[in-house]
């Protein structure tokens, strides 16, 4: 893997750091006057999601690390592991608990979503920006309340729990923004 | 991108550029201070182990020359004072290779200007007075603050800067989740300085207002000249706006041997760090052989003074053409 220098850390660029894969958020060059030059580099570790600040000086470089973005559909659960595939060479991977995290409650069968692979194992899963649910459980609201005022808790099919307006109805499907896990909208069959 | 050819200031900033220039060369004309111009090409760069420099050929047959960008007008202009030109002061170009960034752009100006006969002191007072009349209009600033390295290094860090304490400065930088700076710096007091001033120290100076920070430690310097009083600091400033260098002065110094000694110094050091060879600007020692008047001279840079204008978050938005649509 090539090698790369505090000047080419551009937002994006994934790199080796203290053994773990990051990807750099933003770099700044802070240099006095008259004295020594550094950057000072806000950096995501891709394992964990923390992000660290860490200052290097200018011209030092850090190893690239082979992560890429992958489009796959996501196929099942074994109960140990999630399995997904590639749509377009049908190549299969599976994920553990701990790579999906967060993502799991956002996963239905079949659902496309983007998997982070890093030396081609996965790393972590996101789910798409937006995914539609169906409702398996929230309490019988009013009809006629268009309002949206309040809300009320619903239960999704894939166990992740969403605040609803009050006129929505179990066993309805929704759109739900996984970035914000808020309702968009009611979804029409 | 189809626009790449605008700049990337607005009109109106070209205008206020302009009229910084202008309020300048009255300041400094109602002080009959002359304005200079010297060469922005040069047979020799500065010997300063952080800078990098551009190079050129001079090329008249047979005969090829490596010349220097300037990095900054101050051996020009101290050779012009050596010669018995009396206070002077330029506006004009300086370069530094690999600087680009929020607050640097690899070509930048410069408004350098030197005081026959003024101490340090003094020449922080007309700092003061020059930031006033720059400021009037656009922005209040508060009252102008004075501290000494020491003092506002101690305030934001509880270090003595002037006294290196290998453990205590390792202490410090753990605690304050900074843990690599120990192995980017090592034993070496000045770095350290560096590194803790420009992270923890600097983002405090001069909330809406101009701070200057003097006596820098001996060790942070290369043309100014020790204290009298206490040979642990230089009589060198440097100014702030909301946590952004402005500039930097002295108090000039004026002993060619010493001058000599420290430029021999920072050969080695680039040697040691493998820095681009430069030679040492032999026009100014004898420049200062010869006799330089006693005078405080100091640089600031506009680029960054009219983003602290317009409150501007690069300086991108102050250059008509940054590097990367020169």
């Amino acid at each position: 893997m090539a090698s790369y220098s505090t000047n080419e850390f551009k937002a994006g660029l994934k790199v080796m750091l203290d053994n773990d894969p990051c990807a750099i958020i933003e770099n700044e060059f802070v240099k006095p006057g008259k004295g020594q030059a550094f950057n000072r580099v806000k950096i995501r570790n891709l394992k964990t999601g923390r992000v660290i600040e860490r200052t290097f000086k200018s011209g030092d470089s850090l190893e690239g690390a082979d992560v890429v973005d992958v489009a796959m559909q996501y196929l099942y659960s074994d109960g140990e592991f999630r399995h997904f595939m590639v749509p377009d060479t049908f190549e299969q991977y599976q994920c553990d608990e701990k790579a999906i995290g967060d993502t799991s409650k956002w996963l239905k069968d079949q659902d496309s979503c983007t998997v982070t692979l890093w030396n081609d194992a996965p790393l972590a899963v996101s789910p798409p920006n937006f995914v539609e649910l169906a409702i398996v459980e929230t309490d019988p609201g009013i009809r006629g309340d268009t309002s949206g005022g309040g809300g009320k808790p619903a239960v999704l099919e894939t166990g992740a729990v969403v605040r609803v307006p009050l006129f929505v109805q179990q066993g309805e499907v929704i759109k739900v923004d996984t970035r914000t896990g808020e309702y968009i909208s009611r979804v029409k069959e | 991108m189809l626009d790449e050819w605008q700049p990337t200031c607005s009109i109106d900033i070209l205008r206020l550029r302009a009229q910084v220039f202008n309020d300048i060369r009255r300041f400094f004309s109602a002080r009959a201070v002359l304005e200079v111009e010297t060469p922005l090409l040069g047979y020799s760069g500065g010997t300063d182990p952080q800078l990098d420099f551009f190079t050129t050929d001079f090329c008249s047959p047979p005969l090829q020359h490596t010349l220097f960008l300037q990095t900054s007008p101050e051996f020009a202009m101290k050779r012009l004072l050596a010669a018995g030109s009396g206070s002077i002061y330029q506006i004009g170009k300086a370069f530094r290779n690999g600087e680009s960034g929020r607050f640097h752009n690899p070509e930048f100006t410069l408004l350098e200007w030197y005081r026959v006969g003024f101490t340090l002191p003094q020449l922080m007072d007309e700092i003061a007075e020059l930031m006033a009349v720059l400021f009037e209009g656009h922005r209040a600033l508060r009252p102008t603050q004075r501290c000494s390295y020491q003092g506002i290094f101690q305030r934001y860090t509880g270090l003595n800067p002037l006294e290196f304490s290998y453990q205590d400065y390792c202490a410090y930088a753990q605690k304050n989740n900074m843990p690599e700076a120990v192995g980017i710096c090592g034993t070496d007091h000045g770095l350290w300085l560096d590194f803790i001033f420009s992270h923890n120290v600097q983002p405090h100076l001069g909330e809406n207002a101009v701070c200057m920070v003097y006596h820098y430690p001996a060790c942070q310097s290369s043309l100014a000249r020790i204290n009298e009083c206490n040979p642990l600091v230089t009589d060198r400033v440097e100014i702030f706006i909301d946590g952004i260098e402005l500039g930097n002065g002295y108090y000039e110094l004026l002993d060619a041997k010493e001058q000599g000694r420290r430029f021999d110094e920072e050969i080695a050091v680039r040697q040691q760090r493998k820095r681009p060879v430069t030679v040492k600007d032999k026009h100014l020692v004898a420049a200062l052989e010869a006799g330089l008047p006693e005078c405080s001279g100091m640089a600031i840079g506009l680029d960054r003074l009219l983003m602290l204008l317009t409150n501007s978050a690069t300086i991108n938005e102050v250059l008509n053409f940054p590097i990367h649509r020169a």
